[in-house]
């Protein structure tokens, strides 16, 4: 054996083990994500192929087409989604902003309370907003105190419930990548903005939002893909009028225990989901050609 | 570019103060930037340096003082009604812009027309040796080519007055000393008045036409390369310009004495009696033969000598044990006839080489 070939094979060797264990250590998630994940949703893929005869069968697709129900569902779902992400931007953006522009410490402090609501389940703050919204909950009992109207009005049980308490839910989705990505964002390019004759407001718009948009997209896209499954809020603040696809397979499973319906509804969904988060990667993919992002 | 030397403006700085709660970052500081000058603040760090630049680009609010650009007052100014040209020391390029996007950035924001800026940023690319880089995006180039863009952007809306902090320090030597002399033979063509922050003192040397060595948020000297090199006004501005080393020196009558030697000097002599001599390595030799009517001699033994490739660096001890340094350019072979260490020596420093300084800055 020749000085270079010394150790060449057991050197080969150790490296060959050290792949092996490394895979060995992530196998257990792997096997998760195979059992909880992956084979379901085949099961869910093969159930929505099959009739109410038990044979194979584009019936429940057909249905979708059809009914114009269906439709109006898909509808609402996208417009609820659509309505909730922009709220989220607009309330979620300046709030990141500010807490950006806070020393550490107290931006911490903030970011703390932006948390504070995962710490409760998502059930309790859906009945939470109930009761505060409802006919004679607090927020219509302080408005008529206030006189800033005469009768209870209704907030809760359609659109404008639904909408408050998505929003509420979703924020903290959207407001910690934007936040993440203004943190990121080198005071120096505001300063030399300054330096070059920039206003504040100019810096801003010409400097700061167009770096801080890749958080802010980010932000969006998991606040609206979340909303397109979304099942609680909806269902307790919506008050029936306001039905979603999830709230759909529900009923689907639940009222006429079609499985075969509620499996191409989520087989459906899945799809648009996937079309749009692949739409929203080419488009982000587009703009970093541009120079959009870092 | 348009730019001349009249078009340049001088500025002013009267009796600024910035404190930081008890720590004063700027004390008093007064200075005069003459019109087309390129002058160096240079200093340690937290000497106060960069934040006199942030005064002058307007970052840094001083709680009071007065800065002219010429004859106007900009004190209160905000920053972006400066119109001052400044280079950063992490250049500040904007990511989401290419090349010649951040170069057109300050055209854009005065409305110059479309033709026009991109000529004026090609020609600005042009300056700074980066023509045809324009479509480049920022992280495809390299940290020289950064710089030179900084550059590029911060000449191209014509400023008459230019701010640098440190921008050379992010670069590796052989750069850093190429981009030196470009900065400077740029400083010459465009003709700005130009402020310039380093820590660097061989930097500050190179490229300078006036050097003011700040520290504790004072400037301790104002003077052209050579002056404070020669004839530094502390202890301060000796030590923190180039290499040297202290005796110090007692009054003995009329005479200066240093260890055993009284000392011969055609330098003028500070008042007071806490004085040391300055001696930089280079300037002192050793002697062979006797010495001559206007040399210093002083005994030592060897106690070091370093191999520095180009020079040699030789560290004696005098008899009351302070160590001197000597300077030296190695020739063929004359490395290995230096003295050993534990050899005594006889050490000459020019009479016209001896500078002796007062040791009351020192003390504040």
């Amino acid at each position: 054996m020749t000085t270079t070939d010394m150790n060449a094979a057991g050197l080969k060797r150790d490296e060959r083990l050290e792949r092996l264990k490394l895979f060995g250590l992530s196998s257990p998630a792997i096997l998760l994500v195979l059992v909880i994940l992956v084979i379901p949703v085949g099961w869910l893929f093969y159930v929505s192929f099959i009739g109410a005869d038990g044979s194979f069968s584009l019936e429940n697709y057909e249905r979708m087409i059809k009914r114009k129900s269906y439709g109006r569902i898909f509808l609402t779902t996208f417009e609820v989604s659509l309505l909730t992400t922009g709220l989220c931007i607009l309330i979620g953006y300046p709030l990141a902003y500010f807490m950006s522009q806070l020393p550490n410490r107290i931006a911490n402090l903030c970011l703390i309370t932006v948390l504070l609501p995962f710490w409760t389940s998502l059930l309790v703050r859906t009945y939470a907003w109930l009761v505060l919204l409802q006919k004679n909950g607090l927020v219509n009992k302080w408005a008529i105190s206030l006189g800033l109207w005469d009768e209870p009005i209704k907030i809760v049980h359609n659109l404008n419930g639904t909408l408050i308490g998505m929003v509420h839910i979703m924020l903290p989705f959207l407001v910690l990548p934007t936040y993440g990505a203004m943190k990121a964002i080198d005071r120096d390019y505001l300063k030399a903005a300054a330096n070059m004759g920039a206003s504040p407001a100019r810096a801003f718009w010409t400097v700061f939002f167009p770096l801080s948009t890749p958080g802010l997209f980010a932000g969006a896209l998991m606040v609206f893909v979340l909303c397109l499954g979304f099942f609680v809020t909806p269902a307790v603040l919506g008050g029936g009028k306001v039905i979603m696809v999830s709230m759909k397979i529900v009923s689907n499973i639940e009222l006429f225990v079609n499985w075969g319906a509620a499996s191409a509804l989520g087989v459906v969904l899945l799809i648009l989901t996937v079309a749009v988060l692949w739409l929203a990667s080419r488009f982000l993919k587009l703009e970093q050609m541009t120079g959009g992002g870092h | 570019m348009i730019i001349t030397k009249q078009d340049a403006l001088p500025i002013s700085v009267r009796d600024v103060t910035k404190t930081y709660g008890d720590v004063f970052a700027l004390d008093d500081v007064s200075l005069e930037v003459e019109s087309g000058e390129f002058l160096t603040l240079l200093g340690p760090s937290g000497s106060g340096k960069t934040t006199l630049l942030m005064v002058l680009a307007g970052f840094t609010r001083p709680d009071r003082g007065s800065l002219k650009f010429g004859n106007d007052e900009v004190i209160r100014k905000p920053p972006h009604l400066r119109d001052v040209g400044m280079v950063f020391q992490n250049y500040a390029l904007f990511p989401h812009m290419t090349v010649a996007g951040n170069v057109g950035y300050p055209l854009r924001l005065r409305r110059v027309p479309k033709a026009e800026a991109a000529e004026r940023v090609e020609r600005a690319l042009e300056t700074v040796q980066l023509s045809g880089y324009g479509e480049r995006r920022i992280d495809q180039l390299s940290g020289g080519q950064k710089q030179r863009v900084a550059l590029a952007r911060a000449i191209v809306f014509e400023p008459r007055i230019l701010l640098m902090d440190e921008p050379l320090s992010a670069l590796d030597k052989k750069l850093r000393d190429r981009m030196q002399i470009e900065l400077r033979h740029l400083h010459e063509k465009l003709g700005m008045t130009t402020v310039y922050v380093t820590h660097d003192q061989r930097e500050a040397l190179t490229m300078s036409d006036r050097i003011a060595v700040v520290n504790f948020g004072r400037i301790m000297q104002l003077a052209t390369p050579q002056q404070l090199y020669d004839q530094p006004e502390n202890k301060f501005v000796a030590d923190f310009i180039g290499d040297s080393t202290f005796l110090d020196v007692e009054r003995d009558g009329e005479k200066l004495v240093a260890g055993t030697t009284v000392l011969k000097t055609t330098r003028p002599v500070p008042e007071g009696n806490n004085l040391s001599l300055m001696m930089r390595p280079e300037r002192v030799r050793l002697l062979e033969n006797a010495a001559s009517e206007d040399v210093n001699e002083f005994t030592a033994t060897v106690s070091e000598v370093v191999y520095q490739g180009e020079s040699f660096l030789l560290y004696a001890a005098l008899e009351n044990g302070t160590e001197m340094a000597v300077r030296g350019a190695i020739r063929s072979g004359s490395f290995t006839s230096l003295p050993k260490p534990g050899e005594t020596v006889r050490l000459g420093l020019d009479s016209a080489d001896t500078v002796i300084l007062s040791d009351r800055e020192q003390q504040l």
